[in-house]
């Protein structure tokens, strides 16, 4: 094993004068501090010239990126030597936006960047306010009115026709529109003096917690139309998005439940003190530090959460990731998967990366 | 003094015993009870009235009946002829294959590489990095799906890779030699297992007796005698023989050797290598919440730096690894059930089969959440006696 970094130096080292060149003096303390480092870089080096170099052989050099349409003769030709970036532009259509009639695909492209403005717009610290929740709602219906249509002249497109990322995003977002509220109700619960409400919180929290979200998607897509009453059938989409808002709810209550325990004593003493009333004490002065408190674990919890929106492939419910499986089943792509795989996993990570880069950002300036 | 004491409040009380507040606090919970009740029962009556109309017969008699599903790769014997419940014995078994072995290789990968990360190796430490950005924030399900078809696209059986003489790599999955173990071999096992019991015992009191006089006591001897020379002595009274399977090409598969099919050997390594990732970041936090005096005063005490780490370092940062780690194995136990989708039958999956076939819906997810809560329930409570066991013992 090498040597741990963190190791404090010794004072004398910090103030030896620094001679010599600049890079040289960088490559000797950080890749060559000791023989067994020198080494260990040289192996490391060589395995990684050889890593990038396969790998841009195959994804570059001798890559096919263009290819007639319809027409994988091309790729067959370097199946094995070379990548096939060209089933991309042959099927990204499909792969984002699924079944989604072909000419009206500018709506879920629209959709795509309303989500991805709402997002942003949320990072920013102020515009933390009440205003806030509002932009939510109306931007959330304006994109219910751009996948659905069938008013402003936009002609009507049923939710067995969506797919690809803009479901992914549907999905995500309400479960966390949806959920948090409901995980905040049931934080509270299990810390309420009540002993029934307790016990239901924590029924709901540990039973939800103990089981993959497979058997709760497989509970929604077989169970939930022997609970409804008979005639009574909602659409397999709207039953998955609810099976993901219990999921969504049960993990966030347990990020909320740790804030609420950080909040001094002193402050809810204080605001029962001033006669407030239980939901005014919760609303006003417990709630929004114990928010704050968890912003980076809560943004650790939608990271995990967007990427579970892809299990919904195994109850067929066309997501991003469902799309791009069924891109590849036309026979003449069939053998280019990796690549598919490869332009999704990008798709996915920019989303993830870029969330958890924001959660390092809040940690490092401890959520103020 | 007692002229100051606050006057009791206007009396507000209804019921005799019962405030204001205890009765504000029934009404919520009558409330909250009622709703629920309401809707269970709902839901109750309304599966109820479904099933009879369906004409589903409810309960676990199904059961008995012979399952007639194909399970291709198990460590218990099965064939379609066997019932429904020795279908799911099987993927409860298949479940814990994965996830028992999975949680021991994750730890050690994810252990390596979180501690990769504190290197004073720069290049070392950027590629762990990225290892764990990259791992983290790709949807497990996408990697699984990916290792699969990685796995489909190897070179037939026989044209596999062979990486060792021993060991091929094609699109039957990964063989590996193997020494059959049977019962003379178990005796020897048998032994080594009740030597290591012994020596755990021998090292509590040789610890024990040390904390007493502050002479160091090495246990190293019992264990050499307990584990290597006393099982070794069986081996040879008993003239037990050690041969190893070696795999072999025949025709269109191999013979001999274990063999480790490609979906249980893609869901294997995507588990682990998805679940290192995020516990090589609990590693790297673990053992920088070490507050620096401690190297300071392990230093400064001229201690051995294998000593230091063992004795002094991993202790104090284990307290904080512990706790999350456990919530990292009941993800990696949880996330195996996407087996169902690269067709690997553990229990997921096989009561997916069930409920295809049968069409108990109810009884077949009851027992897949059964299953993980019971799986669940047993690593938290083994996690949390580990997690008493290493505490911190305040005064």
């Amino acid at each position: 094993m090498t040597a741990i970094a963190d190791i404090p130096e010794a004072p004398r080292a910090a103030r030896r004068p620094q001679i010599g060149n600049p890079v040289l003096r960088w490559l000797r303390t950080n890749l060559f501090s000791s023989i067994p480092n020198g080494i260990l870089s040289v192996v490391l080096l060589a395995v990684l010239a050889k890593g990038i170099f396969s790998f841009a052989q195959w994804g570059i050099a001798n890559a096919v990126w263009l290819t007639p349409a319809n027409d994988s003769s091309a790729c067959r030709a370097v199946r094995g030597v070379g990548a096939c970036w060209a089933i991309i532009p042959e099927k990204y259509r499909f792969i984002l936006f699924g079944t989604y009639p072909f000419d009206e695909q500018w709506r879920p492209a629209l959709a795509v960047l309303l989500f991805i403005a709402l997002f942003y717009l949320s990072t920013r610290r102020t515009l933390w306010r009440r205003e806030l929740a509002y932009l939510w709602i109306a931007a959330l219906a304006l994109i219910s009115m751009l996948m659905w249509g069938g008013i402003l002249g936009l002609s009507f497109v049923s939710q067995d026709r969506w797919g690809g990322l803009p479901v992914t995003l549907i999905l995500a977002t309400f479960g966390l529109a949806f959920g948090f509220p409901l995980g905040i109700l049931v934080a509270l619960g299990r810390r309420s003096k009540l002993p029934a409400i307790r016990s239901l919180s924590v029924l709901y929290v540990e039973l939800i917690r103990g089981v993959p979200l497979v058997s709760l998607l497989f509970m929604a897509s077989v169970m939930f139309p022997l609970f409804m009453p008979n005639g009574f059938n909602i659409d397999k989409l709207l039953r998955a998005q609810v099976a993901i808002i219990l999921f969504a709810g049960a993990y966030l209550a347990e990020v909320i439940r740790g804030g609420l325990q950080a909040v001094p004593r002193g402050q809810y003493e204080a605001a029962e003190a001033l006669g407030l009333s239980y939901w005014r004490k919760n609303r006003l002065i417990v709630l929004p530090q114990a928010i704050r408190h968890v912003i980076p674990p809560l943004v650790n919890t939608f990271i995990a959460f967007f990427k579970d929106t892809s299990l919904v492939l195994i109850i067929g419910i066309f997501d991003l990731l469902t799309t791009a499986k069924t891109a590849i089943i036309d026979p003449a792509w069939q053998q280019f998967s990796v690549e598919v795989y490869i332009f999704v996993a990008g798709i996915y990570f920019v989303f993830c990366f870029a969330m958890s880069r924001y959660s390092r950002s809040l940690e490092a300036t401890d959520g103020r | 003094m007692t002229s100051d004491a606050p006057r009791p409040p206007p009396s507000r009380r209804f019921f005799g015993a019962f405030g204001r507040r205890e009765l504000k606090g029934l009404f919520w919970q009558v409330l909250v009870v009622g709703i629920a009740v309401a809707v269970v029962v709902f839901l109750w009556s309304n599966t109820v009235t479904n099933l009879s109309a369906r004409r589903i017969t409810t309960g676990f008699a199904f059961l008995g009946r012979e399952a007639g599903m194909p399970i291709a790769d198990s460590l218990l014997a099965y064939n379609p002829r066997d019932s429904y419940l020795w279908a799911f014995v099987v993927g409860i078994a298949n479940t814990l294959r994965v996830a028992v072995i999975g949680i021991v290789l994750a730890t050690i990968l994810g252990t390596v590489i979180g501690i990769s990360r504190l290197s004073a190796n720069w290049l070392l430490s950027r590629l762990a990095a990225v290892y764990v950005e990259t791992l983290r924030d790709i949807p497990l399900l996408l990697q699984l799906l990916f290792w699969y078809v990685l796995m489909q696209a190897l070179p037939a059986a026989r044209a596999a890779w062979r990486p060792i003489e021993g060991v091929f790599l094609s699109n039957r999955g990964l063989i590996l030699p193997a020494i059959p173990i049977g019962t003379p071999q178990l005796w020897v096992l048998g032994t080594a297992a009740l030597g290591l019991v012994v020596f755990y015992v021998i090292r509590r009191r040789l610890i024990a007796q040390q904390m007493r006089d502050g002479r160091p006591r090495p246990a190293w001897p019992f264990g050499l005698g307990l584990l290597v020379v006393l099982p070794a002595a069986v081996s040879v009274l008993l003239g037990v023989s050690w041969p190893i399977e070696w795999p072999e090409l025949r025709g269109f598969n191999f013979v001999g050797g274990l063999t480790l099919a490609p979906e249980y050997f893609a869901l294997l390594i995507a588990l682990v290598t998805y679940t290192s990732a995020f516990i090589a970041e609990i590693v790297r936090s673990g053992i920088q919440s070490v507050p620096r005096g401690q190297w300071d005063a392990a230093n400064a005490l001229g201690l051995r730096r294998s000593f230091m780490l063992r004795q002094i370092i991993l202790p104090q940062a284990l307290r904080v690894i512990v706790p999350p780690m456990t919530s990292q194995y009941l993800n990696l136990t949880k996330n195996s059930s996407l087996a169902v989708a690269i067709g690997y039958q553990d229990v997921v999956s096989v009561a997916n089969t069930t409920l295809n076939q049968t069409g108990q819906a109810i009884e077949a997810i009851a027992l897949i959440m059964a299953v993980f809560l019971t799986i669940s329930l047993g690593i938290s409570f083994f996690m949390n006696w580990y997690n008493s066991r290493i505490a911190l013992v305040e005064r």
